[in-house]
């Protein structure tokens, strides 16, 4: 058996078919072979049904509120920054509710993995558009077919600075595991936004659908160019696939908070000194 | 009603208010008691605020709306004072701030002080401040030396020139106050201890310190924001993480996130801003997670006033946040009471694993006191995190009542939390006997928290009957009122736990005949959440919500009513 999975048979909500199953193993895989201590791993994650991931992950979480997930993820990672910290949620979850936590904390740059199943509707709530559905997707609320235009999450995140800019498709599950390997080994702000079908809910993005619009990134993509990656986010015809954009020695938030500048222990590992606030009633 | 003198400095915002108070606080209080407290309007610059400086050969902490030496400081500084003014005010003034036939309505008496003139005379307009702390030193005969010694610490990086100018300009004050005959002297208490002088945003900062704060993050919003500029300047010295989040839903969640790592975190905010950390408040709930959480209240509804005061968020923090769990509202009304309750604070939410609120408001925060200095210990340092074991399950049953709480990388065990309906080990169920029983768990720590009641306070005679209740900032004019009022059988109930209320506070209900609960609010409050919660008769209200605090004469003249 190896880490992160369970000795006994675990009960998953998910319908059977649904893009979390293969990726839930990428995730796993990737959690091993970089050699991870589970009891140092944390996720963090919203609610729906992506959010549910850590429920079936063995590993230490705090599975909060719908959109928030990024926003515990982030202080748990300055309380504690030897900790491996990865939020996950849903499309809805991680950019419609969460939208502006989501831009936010890419300015923050926080040393964590944001994991973003993507699969443009809203499985928990059953079949409502969610911020990345296509135009013209028709749903139970959206009668008519959605007239938004869809979220464009790869280009936010390269507009705000992101750090590491990824996109993955749950149809390569030896890819996506990669490319989360690349995402929890980079210091910094790393989003990986996964592409997956709902097998319920969404009869447009299917499987099929998904393999016809998207495209692997070629071995001599540059990743290290701003303006390559912007050029790819904004293809929306056919979606790339791959690392987007990878730059390394940014400061982190850790970095960058002035109790981590000289000292780097966990500010959760120092003593207060109830002498030095007895100055203060001087 | 103590003797004191009432000075009040009417300007505007940006003209440097604060820095005078606090100057003129720091040397009355080494020779008078001394209380202030300021009222400013929504603005950066301009319009009307006021400080109070109120000075008494006893101890007084509350403010009083008679004004005695009234100092205008430009020519709109006047009009909104009007009803404080009574033909036995000296206002000073310059001759075109406000005019005879204006004072003439009240024979309010005119006392020329030309501040810009004489800064003019000092070399610069800017020293206006300076002199005017000199002024109100000399009339009050104030050491000379020690207001010096004030000004060279407060310029001590600006350079030698800078504090010789500034005590140039203090002596030209000074020489002219100290020769201004006062109409109405108060005499100088013949010993006085070494004061520490501070406002109650200090107290609830050190307090925060003190209990073990190592993490802040907020949205800023008055009158809340001053914790978070208190614990940001101390954030280096003494460790304390402080982020400004982008929203308030953001702060809670982030203050969350941080006790469920090992940190003790503190978010603070106003009612418009708690308003949105709701939901993150049911989240602590039953993912029995700490957090602590300040929220000084100004008047509502949604922006309502947003520089005043009032109490009109006790019902917003005892009831935020749906579904049913367990809480804990603590709410100082002196200085000792802030240090000692934010300290508190903290060591409950760990001990306890509830949401704890500090519940001040603007008046509170922003007024300044004495308080004779004490020592904190470190007994709310004390940390209830355990260490896990390989069969770690966060939330055991335990003979306790009380899960023991880990955090992750902390042992051999995992830490799984849910905000959903979850078993012992914290994965999600829908098994109804295992959800009546973790709700069980959750709502019996209500029962266990109050062998940790904040013990209450009763001033005055033990045989009353009449009974004043009051809770939170009330607290020093109350007090006043009954140590210097002449009602023999009336005393004083003060409440720093607002909630849950012990059951043990009943009796003092059965024995008064005559039961007063006053507060800043328009709907009585706390007098309902009284009879709700222990059952008690309350015969009338005191209620107040225009913005202000209640005053000592206020208070006087409607206690004096209701008990007649």
């Amino acid at each position: 058996m190896s880490k992160f999975d369970f000795e006994h048979d675990i009960d998953i909500a998910w319908c059977p078919g649904c893009g979390n199953f293969p990726l839930r193993m990428s995730i796993i895989k990737a959690l091993n072979e970089l050699g991870l201590d589970p009891t140092q791993v944390v996720f963090s994650s919203g609610i729906g049904q992506a959010a549910k991931m850590p429920q079936y992950i063995d590993a230490n979480y705090f599975n909060g509120l719908h959109g928030r997930g990024l926003s515990v993820a982030v202080a748990i990672q300055a309380a504690n920054p030897s900790l491996t910290v990865i939020a996950e949620g849903g499309d809805g979850d991680m950019y419609g509710e969460g939208g502006n936590h989501f831009i936010q904390n890419i300015r923050r740059n926080p040393n964590i993995t944001h994991i973003v199943h993507n699969n443009m509707i809203y499985g928990l709530t059953k079949g409502q558009a969610s911020p990345t559905s296509p135009r013209d997707l028709v749903t139970p609320i959206q009668v008519d077919g959605v007239v938004n235009e869809p979220f464009n999450p790869m280009a936010v995140a390269l507009s705000m600075g992101a750090t590491f800019v990824a996109r993955a498709f749950t149809g390569d599950s030896e890819r996506t595991k990669e490319i989360i390997k690349a995402a929890i080994l980079h210091k910094g702000y790393a989003i990986v936004d996964i592409f997956h079908p709902c097998v319920t809910f969404n009869k447009v993005n299917t499987f099929a659908w998904y393999k016809n619009n998207t495209y692997w990134l070629e071995n001599d993509y540059d990743s290290s160019q701003l303006t390559n990656a912007m050029v790819k986010a904004l293809e929306v015809q056919k979606f790339p696939l791959g690392i987007l954009y990878d730059v390394k020695g940014k400061p982190t938030f850790d970095d960058n908070l002035n109790v981590y500048h000289e000292d780097k222990s966990p500010i959760i590992s120092r003593k207060r000194d109830i002498a030095n606030v007895n100055r203060l009633l001087k | 009603m103590r003797d004191s003198l009432t000075i009040v400095l009417s300007g505007e915002a940006g003209q440097g208010l604060a820095t005078i108070e606090e100057f003129l606080v720091e040397a009355i209080s080494k020779e008078y008691h001394v209380f202030t407290s300021k009222e400013v309007m929504s603005r950066v610059r301009g319009g009307n605020n006021t400080v109070e400086i109120r000075i008494a050969k006893d101890p007084v902490e509350a403010l009083r709306y008679g004004i005695d030496y009234l100092f205008l400081l430009n020519n709109h500084s006047y009009y909104r004072l009007t009803k404080r003014v009574t033909d036995q005010t000296v206002v000073f003034t310059e001759d075109s701030f406000v005019s005879d036939e204006e004072l003439g309505k009240v024979k309010a008496i005119r006392q020329p002080l030309n501040l810009s003139e004489l800064a003019k005379q000092a070399g610069n307009r800017i020293f206006a401040n300076t002199i005017l702390f000199g002024y109100i030193a000399g009339m009050l005969d104030l050491s000379k030396d020690s207001c010096h010694e004030l000004i060279a610490a407060r310029f001590a990086s600006k350079g030698e020139k800078i504090i010789a100018e500034n005590h140039n300009a203090f002596n030209l004050g000074f020489d002219l106050g100290k020769a201004y005959v006062l109409p109405k002297k108060i005499g100088k208490p013949a010993t006085i201890p070494v004061y520490k002088v501070m406002d109650g945003n200090t107290a609830i900062g050190i307090g925060a310190l003190a209990g073990g704060v190592n993490f802040i993050t907020s949205y800023p919003m008055s009158p809340g924001t001053t914790l978070l500029s208190f614990l940001a300047e101390k954030g280096k010295e003494f460790n304390v993480l402080v982020e400004q989040a982008e929203d308030e839903i953001a702060a809670l969640n982030m203050v969350v996130g941080a006790w469920y790592a090992g940190a003790r975190a503190i978010a603070t905010t106003s009612g418009g801003g708690f308003a949105l950390m709701t939901e993150a408040v049911s989240l602590a709930g039953i993912t029995e997670t700490p957090a602590v959480i300040h929220v000084a209240q100004r008047p509502g509804p949604a922006t309502g006033l947003p520089t005043r005061t009032e109490q009109a968020d006790l019902n917003l923090v005892v009831y935020a946040g749906h579904g049913e769990f367990p809480r804990i509202v603590l709410a100082p009304g002196k200085l000792e009471d802030g240090v000692h309750l934010a300290q508190r604070a903290f060591w409950l939410a760990d001990k306890y694993q509830v949401p704890v609120f500090l519940l001040t408001d603007q008046y509170y925060l922003e007024s300044f006191a004495q308080v004779i200095p004490f020592e904190i210990d470190d007994r709310y340092l004390e940390s209830f995190v355990v260490k896990t074991d390989v069969d770690y399950k966060r939330y055991a049953f335990d003979p306790s009542g009380i899960s023991p709480r880990g955090i992750p990388g902390n042992g051999v065990g995992f830490v799984k939390s849910d905000s959903d309906e979850h078993d012992e080990a914290g994965q999600i169920t829908e098994d109804f006997d295992v959800r009546v029983a973790m709700n069980d768990k959750r709502l019996h720590k209500r029962t266990l928290l109050l062998a940790d009641y904040v013990d209450e306070e009763l001033i005055g005679p033990k045989d009353y009957t009449n009974l004043l209740v009051g809770w939170g900032s009330t607290y020093g004019v109350i007090k006043e009122f009954i140590e210097t009022g002449d009602s023999k059988n009336t005393a004083f109930l003060h409440i720093r736990q607002p909630f849950p209320l012990h059951p043990k506070l009943k009796k003092y209900f059965d024995k008064s005949k005559n039961t007063i609960v006053i507060e800043n609010n328009a709907t009585g409050q706390f007098a309902n959440l009284c009879k709700l919660e222990l059952d008690v008769k309350i015969h009338s209200s005191i209620l107040k919500y225009n913005g202000e605090p209640f005053s000592i004469e206020e208070i006087t003249q409607r206690v004096t009513e209701a008990i007649r």
